[in-house]
């Protein structure tokens, strides 16, 4: 099993219910508005970028799982949907489906709802919101709305564990028990997430939405990216510190070449960019950076980083795409996407769009 | 690379159990839990971790935490940041990596369930982030060390090694499914040995959502007793080492016992609700089985899910029967969530620890309350310690979301 095809993907980011979206406002390069957050108890609000409301109601909400579901459930069924629309359309749109849902901070919405009943009075607090806290509601609520469900784990993990989430997909579909398998990472805005980040990194913006990636072993159903290639995990640790993972897992993966792109994880902070910087110091080819115009969406920024690579592999202009992702608490990972059948070595190349920068 | 991986096994190799480390409210390590699970002993007691005096439930199944955690290698500052739950899962880390006598090495993976990671710790900062005007004190150190990667962090600081981590959040299958998930690694070539587990701690939010939905049992945890009336909650963590068991031959390794068997799905009948049938359960069961190359009549215990509530038991009570078929009527059934409570994430863990200890020590671990039996169920409920000659455990794992999980393991030799 060497090869690994990407059939669709899917995203909502504070740009939009889309991957049209995304991609107009990553080509457009300019960071997306601020909004206030309220803080309770604070007259200073706090920074967040919201997601848009859709511009028409998805219909997906209308399924009885979905109606009490948290903003999270939505983004992520959003990106689902949109990712395997073409798997749906197909013959193998019944197919066994896996899903991997990986979060960050995941369910904060109801977690603060229903934490703060409790503490006012644990008699009153609402049972019905409850069950929406755990981390395991997104990815249940999603298999439920797309039925043919074998197999669905929630994976909890800084952002860099998106592509151990894929990783785990692609274990599944080699042993054959998936057809397809939907990795999606997803996150929802809340204040006390904005105040959470507001004391670790001043610079940051948080964000909400969800990205999707579904991926199968049979490249008739390939969207045109395959996936070439994901690096180990590299741990931090005491044995191994952020900066020497992501050196470690950059030397995993290819040098650039001038029709290439690197969608990497940077920020605005100083600091916290510097491994990364350093990592890449030697790239030649193009880059993009999505939290600096979408902002701090956690997992779903490292799954918008993924939908970015493939999309930017399929649409054009770039025949290979490497995804960096050092995680903020966890780990280093890298993964390489490229256009099927494409031969890297004789990659040529292409026009950049507007926010890739050289 | 983990994409392309190197080539599988031509076989997979089989995957024994080298340590162990539990901690639950019967006590610290092997000898404590196995007395107090041969036995049936309840632990519950009124809680004194938060407030319940508005709550419907006031009790659940307290551990107690040493005033000082063993000698690691974790600074003073470092083991000052760790929660209670941290902490649960450090002592049974410790006591599984003691055992197995590794060597610390770069490449091993930690597997862990969890469902609420360092939740106390993000209680506390909703709380000082409420108060007017905000106060910043350790709201830095709290924002990250509630994340359940960064406790998993502080386990490979301790113990010395590095590796993947994977943090499995598939509510209270998450223990089972991250057993399940290491032996998939090791079995398909991925890693020679691994250290997985699961681990919670009683928080007042949990707590109070299980009162909240009423799933708290008002009198006494009874699984599969006609009157029973809910679950009980409880806390701990259990961790076991897994290698190939050539790995374990070649250093001489004492073996505890092995995994043979591993299957998992999704229900999707309801949120937290199992489906009345049971299918995904009888499936699953099926499939582990298939997995270890064994019949139902060869499993000789089953450690159940069994919350206590009416709904879970007759579901698995319905799924066993038919899995079974002819054996189940004389097929030993236990819940020790009736000791224990309910771990959440990791009930699964220390569940298959009971399973060890049942294999390595030959006795059938006994149900702390069971008085009128629920005709729906026609297995043996075992309500009395006894000695049992024990070749093949079965423990089932069922979680909010709908995940099913069954871990198969075997006695060694």
């Amino acid at each position: 099993m060497n090869r690994v095809f990407v059939t669709g993907w899917g995203a909502v980011s504070p740009a939009g219910w889309n991957v049209a979206a995304l991609r107009e406002a990553l080509n457009k390069g300019v960071p997306l508005p601020i909004q206030p957050l309220e803080r309770p108890g604070s007259a200073t609000p706090l920074q967040a970028r919201l997601v848009p409301n859709p511009t028409v109601r998805p219909e997906f909400l209308a399924h009885p799982r979905l109606r009490r579901s948290s903003p999270i459930t939505h983004y992520a069924a959003a990106a689902a949907l949109d990712a395997i629309a073409g798997l749906r359309a197909s013959r193998a749109g019944k197919s066994r489906m896996g899903i991997v849902v990986c979060v960050q901070a995941g369910c904060v919405q109801y977690s603060c709802r229903f934490f703060d009943e409790t503490l006012k009075n644990p008699a009153t607090a609402s049972p019905l919101l409850f069950p929406e806290t755990v981390y395991a509601a997104p990815a249940s609520h999603v298999a439920a709305l797309l039925e043919n469900v074998a197999l669905a784990y929630t994976l909890v993990g800084d952002p860099a564990a998106f592509l151990q989430g894929t990783s785990l997909g692609i274990q599944w579909l080699a042993e054959d028990r998936v057809d397809a398998c939907l990795i999606i990472g997803a996150e929802e805005n809340n204040w006390i997430l904005a105040d959470a980040l507001w004391h670790l990194d001043r610079r940051a913006v948080i964000t909400a939405g969800a990205g999707a990636l579904c991926l199968s072993l049979d490249p008739e159903l390939s969207a045109g990216v395959e996936l070439a290639a994901i690096t180990d995990p590299h741990t931090y640790s005491a044995r191994q510190n952020r900066m020497q993972a992501a050196l470690a897992m950059r030397s995993q993966l290819p040098p650039g070449s001038p029709g290439e792109l690197l969608c990497d994880s940077l920020g605005n902070s100083p600091r916290a960019d510097a491994a990364e910087r350093a990592a890449w110091r030697d790239w030649t080819g193009k880059r993009l950076s999505p939290k600096r115009i979408l902002g701090e969406g956690l997992m779903a920024a490292a799954a918008w980083q993924c939908v970015a690579a493939c999309d930017a592999v399929a649409n054009g202009p770039f025949s290979a795409a490497t995804v960096s992702l050092v995680g903020s608490n966890e780990l280093a990972i890298g993964a390489r996407f490229v256009t099927v059948n494409s031969t890297i070595s004789h990659l040529s190349a292409r026009p950049s769009a507007g926010n890739i920068r050289p | 690379m983990l994409f392309p991986p190197s080539p599988p096994p031509a076989r997979p190799p089989r995957v024994v159990v080298t340590g162990a480390g539990i901690i639950t409210a019967l006590g610290i390590g092997w000898k404590p839990n196995a007395a107090g699970f041969r036995a049936g002993r309840p632990t519950f007691r009124p809680v004194s971790l938060f407030d319940v005096s508005r709550q419907r439930v006031k009790t659940a199944a307290e551990v107690d935490l040493p005033a000082t955690l063993p000698p690691t290698l974790l600074s003073a500052r470092q083991i000052d940041r760790l929660d209670r739950a941290g902490s649960m899962l450090l002592l049974a880390a410790l006591e599984a990596w003691n055992q197995s006598r590794w060597q610390p090495c770069d490449t091993m993976p930690l597997v862990l369930g969890t469902t609420a990671g360092g939740t106390s710790l993000g209680e506390a900062y909703f709380r000082q982030a409420l108060q007017s005007p905000p106060r910043h004190r350790r709201q830095s150190t709290r924002a990250v060390h509630y994340q359940p990667q960064v406790q998993a962090r502080m386990v490979l600081d301790a113990l010395g090694f590095s590796g993947p981590i994977t943090i499995i959040s598939n509510a209270c299958a998450s223990g089972s499914n991250a057993i399940g998930h290491a032996w998939d690694l090791i079995r398909c070539g991925q890693a020679e040995r691994a250290l997985a587990g699961g681990y919670d701690a009683l928080s007042e939010m949990v707590f109070s959502g299980f009162d909240a939905l009423q799933a708290l049992s008002p009198t006494v945890c009874r699984p599969f007793d006609a009157r029973r009336d809910g679950l009980a909650l409880g806390e701990g963590a259990a961790v076991i080492a897994l290698e190939t068991l050539e790995c374990a031959r070649k250093r001489n390794a004492p073996i505890l016992g092995e995994i043979i068997g591993y299957s998992t799905s999704i229900d999707q009948h309801h949120l937290t609700q199992p489906h009345p049938q049971g299918s995904t359960t009888l499936t699953v069961m099926k499939l582990a089985c298939a997995s270890a190359g064994i019949t139902p009549g060869e499993v000789d215990y089953i450690n159940a899910h069994g919350t206590g509530t009416p709904l879970n038991d007759a579901s698995e009570a319905l799924a066993i029967s038919q899995w079974a078929g002819p054996r189940a009527a004389t097929l030993p059934v236990s819940s020790t969530k009736s000791s224990v409570g309910h771990l959440l994430g990791g009930a699964g863990a220390v569940e298959a620890v009971v399973c060890l200890m049942a294999l390595c020590e030959q006795w059938l671990p006994a149900q702390a309350a069971f008085e009128t039996p629920d005709p729906a169920c026609n297995f043996p409920i075992v309500h009395q310690p006894r000695d049992a000659r024990l070749n093949v455990a079965l423990s089932n794992s069922f979680g909010f979301g709908g995940v099913n999980a069954t871990l198969i393991l075997r006695r060694w030799p």
